[in-house]
Order: structure tokens, then C-alpha cells, then sequence
């Protein structure tokens, strides 16, 4: 399943300020063998692009471009697929306009 | 365990959040304020335009120092096909005023000066504090809440929980449900900028006036959405939004949409040439009156976003936001002054008075208008934009052809699409869900 690559999300973000927490990522995807609909739903819902597929066809999860929108949330949190949280205090996120 | 106790304790620091700090504090109670960004409106997103009436009602002499954008004298509504737009504009020298309506803004900055009025009344503000979970008692009632801080758990008599409409807290409480997906839409935007004068001869403008267009159609692709086009002094923010239960559908991608958006003949030369300073990302309440879940509970009220309070259909959020938190405050201040516990029956206050208000009011008079919209996404913003547009152009194509059969044409185009009874229906549900 490839996802939509002709808008450049990464240049989109770079223009965004982040402060990212390593190592405490507020976003996790529960470890799965096939991934479900809404799994896959994310790779393309994610406005910031942070779900993509590895080698083993494993939905993966990197927050560092997160804009906290919780659409991941409402999807995949029912189901158990993910787990969210905020990122602690000061961290994520930094619009300059909003 | 921070020692000291606090009337009330806000949670975040958005426009609902700032209304019940502010109303709190300038009566005397002693309030703190939590918000995990790195200052107030760090982590708040909106179009924006702001609201003058609800803002007076906190702030009458706002307009000294407060920074806004452009006051608004022009509304466009835009019903777009892929290369056309039908409009209804509205503009009026009346708009000119001294004490103007409605102002775009932009919330980073926005938030950030509503912030120090609520500090200068004499509220507690904590900002990069992250509340994780609320404290409540054996019996469940709320009592604090626990922080990321090592300091961890605060207390207070009520906690005001403007948390925004991706709330944690309150779920994690089950105070309320996670918002679903068919009710939330998800929009995107980026901020362009350009030199003032540009933004002013692009869109007819002269000085501090302003212009917001409001766009549906195909741009949504069959999708329940809206695109929008606000002009700031020297920016403007664009974006597009849609429910996230199609995006899940229809597996098409926001960036992709805002993208085709820009595109558009009619949008891409308001913004040719602009360099973007940010694009963001934010879940809009869609669900509308039958989405407002419990709005108070023994040591707690729920007030904004978070309480799904948006008229989606006026495109109204952040008046029903300042307007619900400032009531909130309003009845805890009253529940206080009796020397009443603040119970689930005495917090019923709020609810009462948010009932005679307009928040509860305009929610109640569009209940049936987000289904409506929902589940018959193809008909409302793809079919029926596509045909207004194609009968348009054959209204205003000049080429020999009779307007007679032109006139039929275009009926039969109507009919064709949506048949007869179709067309009654639509027309018969929209009346019956707008009254």
C-alpha cells in the first residue's frame, strides 16, 4: 500500500518549530502481526504523515513532526491500535501562529 | 503534593479556558491555570476570527491592546466545482465602525495577550505543565488533578476542564466519551505570507479591513467539508477540513486536499508568491447539540471544545468557547458565594445557564443539520455544487442556443442527478433541519 507521495509533508513541517522529547514518544502503536483497517487508515489520515509501513509490513509511529491533532487518537485508540498521550509539559509542538 | 488548596483549577489555556480564569479571578477567586504549552496559545490552533460581543463581555476595552488583524467588512461564501466558484458576498460600509464586530486573528499571538489579562486579574498561570490525570476521591467526585511536575497532585474544590475538543482527561475519567471519528472533523492550514499591500489589492481592501471567504464543493471531494481563506495584515491563513470518519473512508489525505485547494483557479492567485511560515494541524467539534456530552459532575465542569460547544454551520467556535467558560465561571462563582459544596446538583447551575444563553440555544436549533450533512455528503459537496456551477455557466454562456431550452437543460440536469423526489427531499429535510 503506498501512500500519496506527490505533496512533500516533510517540507510542510519544516517550517513548523518543535521541541521533541527523545526517547518519550507520547504516541504508541500497540505491536501487531497484520495491522488493522484503522492502522492503515492512519497512513493517509495523519495530516503530518507520522504512520508508515516497515520492512515487515508493520504500521510504525514517529512523532517528531506530530501536530497533536488526535485524529490518530480517534481512529486507533478504540480499538486498542494505539495509546496517546500528550507530550509532557513544554514539549511537541510549538505553533508560532496557530 | 503542592500544599496549597485553590477554588478552581483551569485546565488549559484556549479562549474557553482564559474566559473562566479570567471571570474567576477578577471576582477574587483563587484560581490556577494549567497549560502544557510552552506559553498560552502555543498549542491552539483556529482559522481565526474572533468575536467582539462575547469578547467585551470579559475584556470591554480589548481593542487598546489587543492584537488583532483586520476588522471583517466582507464575507464570500464559495460553492466551488474543480474550476469554478458560484459566490454570495457581502460587504458594507456599515462594518466600518469603531467598535467593530468581528476581527481575523492569529492565536498563537491572540491567546498569548488574553493570557496576561487573565494573570494581571490575579490568577495562578503554569504553563509546559502537562495535567495528566484528575484526582478524584473514593467516591469518584473530583478533587484536583495530577500534573507532570514532581509536585504532582493539586487540589482544589472544582476543576474547569477546557481541554479542548482532544481532551484527555475527561475520557480517561469517564466523565465523557472520546470524541468519533463522524464527529470531529480534522482541518489543516497553512499561513501565507505576503507584503500588506499585496493581501490589500487581492482582496479589495483598504487599511485595517478585512475579508473572509468560506468555501464547499468539490474541494472536499464528496467529503463533509469546508475550506476557508481569512486575510490577516500580512498573512493569510488557509485551510481545509473534513470529517476524520471520511478521510477514514475515503482514504484521501488532508495534505493532499489542501494542496488541490491551493490549486484551485480561484484560490491559487490570492496566494501566488507567498512564502508559508507554518502549516497546522486541528480536530473540529462537528457533532454538534447531540454530541454535547455531561457538561458538569460533583467537582468539575466541562466547558469549549472539549465540550464539543461548535456551530458548525455558522462556522462559530470560539464565541460559544469564551462564552461557555465564562458562564462556567459565573455559576461556580455563585455556587461559591452561597457557601455551597460544588456537587453535581449544585453545578446544575451552569447547565441552566448556559440553556438560556445562546451557546445552547443555536447548538439546539441546527441538532439535526450535522446528520443531514454527514449522510448525504455526495449529494451536498459534490453533486449539487457541480450542478449549481454548470447551471450558472450555461445561464451566462452567450452561444445561440434558446434561454428556454437552456432553462430546460439545466432542470433536466437537476432531475437527472438527483430525480424528482430527491430534489424535493433534499430540499424538504434542509428546510426542516435549518428552522
Amino acid at each position: 500500500m503506498k501512500v500519496e507521495r506527490s505533496v512533500r509533508v516533510e517540507d510542510k513541517l519544516f517550517c513548523n518549530r518543535y521541541l521533541v522529547d527523545a526517547g518519550h514518544p507520547h504516541i504508541k502503536v500497540r505491536a501487531h502481526t497484520k495491522p488493522s483497517p484503522q492502522l492503515l487508515a492512519l497512513l493517509k489520515a495523519c495530516p503530518a504523515r507520522c504512520y508508515d509501513l516497515n520492512d515487515k509490513g508493520h504500521v510504525e509511529v514517529t512523532v517528531d513532526g506530530c501536530m497533536e491533532c488526535g485524529t490518530c487518537r480517534v481512529i486507533g485508540e478504540p480499538t486498542g491500535d494505539i495509546e496517546w498521550s500528550y507530550p509532557r509539559g513544554g514539549y511537541g509542538v510549538l505553533f508560532k501562529f496557530g | 503534593m503542592i500544599e496549597e488548596r485553590f477554588d478552581a483549577i483551569v485546565v488549559g489555556a484556549g479562549m474557553a479556558g482564559n474566559a473562566a480564569a479570567l471571570t474567576m479571578a477578577k471576582k477574587g477567586m483563587k484560581v490556577l491555570q494549567l497549560e502544557r504549552g510552552e506559553y498560552a496559545g502555543s498549542k491552539n490552533v483556529q482559522g481565526a476570527i474572533l468575536y467582539s460581543d462575547m469578547l467585551e463581555k470579559l475584556i470591554p476595552e480589548f481593542r487598546e491592546d489587543a492584537p488583532l488583524e483586520r476588522h471583517l467588512v466582507e464575507q464570500r461564501f464559495w460553492i466551488m466545482d474543480d474550476r469554478s466558484h458560484v459566490g454570495l458576498h457581502y460587504r458594507s460600509e456599515d462594518f466600518n465602525e469603531e467598535r467593530a464586530n468581528r476581527y481575523t486573528i492569529i492565536r498563537a499571538q491572540f491567546d498569548r495577550w488574553f493570557s496576561s489579562k487573565v494573570r494581571q486579574a490575579g490568577a495562578t498561570v503554569l504553563c509546559e505543565t502537562t495535567v495528566t490525570d484528575l484526582a478524584q476521591d473514593s467516591y469518584g467526585r473530583v478533587i484536583g488533578v495530577r500534573t507532570d511536575r514532581q509536585d504532582g497532585e493539586i487540589h482544589a474544590d472544582v476543576v474547569v476542564l477546557a481541554e479542548g475538543v482532544n481532551g484527555l482527561l475527561g475520557t480517561r475519567a469517564r466523565l465523557r466519551e472520546r470524541p468519533k471519528p463522524n464527529k470531529v472533523a480534522l482541518a489543516v492550514k497553512e499561513m501565507h505570507f505576503l507584503p500588506r499591500e499585496t493581501i490589500e489589492a487581492r482582496f479589495n481592501l483598504s487599511g485595517d479591513e478585512g475579508v473572509v471567504i468560506e468555501a464547499a464543493g468539490t474541494i472536499s471531494g464528496g467529503m463533509t467539508g469546508m475550506g476557508f481563506i481569512y486575510a490577516n495584515k500580512e498573512c493569510i491563513s488557509l485551510g481545509i477540513g473534513c470529517l476524520v470518519a471520511d478521510f477514514q473512508r475515503t482514504g484521501k489525505t488532508p495534505y493532499e486536499l489542501l494542496d488541490r485547494f491551493k490549486r484551485h483557479p480561484s484560490v491559487a492567485l490570492l496566494i501566488e508568491g507567498s512564502e508559508v511560515k507554518e502549516y497546522a494541524a486541528h480536530l473540529i467539534p462537528e457533532g454538534g447539540y447531540k454530541a454535547i456530552p455531561q457538561l458538569y459532575g460533583d467537582g468539575w465542569v466541562v466547558v469549549g471544545d472539549a465540550a464539543q460547544l461548535n456551530n458548525a454551520i455558522h462556522r462559530e467556535g470560539s464565541n460559544l468557547a469564551m462564552t461557555s467558560g465564562r458562564i462556567a465561571a459565573e455559576a461556580i462563582f455563585q455556587v461559591k458565594s452561597r457557601r455551597l459544596a460544588m456537587t453535581k446538583e449544585n453545578l446544575a447551575l451552569y447547565k441552566r445557564m448556559l440553556d438560556r444563553s445562546f451557546v445552547l440555544k443555536d447548538m439546539k436549533k441546527y441538532k439535526d443539520m450535522p446528520r443531514l450533512m454527514h449522510t448525504n455528503s455526495q449529494n451536498f459537496f459534490l453533486t449539487y455544487p457541480q450542478l449549481i456551477s454548470k447551471a450558472m455557466q450555461t445561464y451566462l454562456r452567450v452561444d445561440g442556443t434558446p434561454k428556454t431550452e437552456k432553462q430546460k437543460s439545466t432542470l433536466k440536469s437537476f432531475v437527472n442527478a438527483r430525480s424528482w423526489i430527491g430534489l424535493f427531499g433534499d430540499a424538504f429535510r434542509l428546510a426542516r433541519a435549518w428552522r
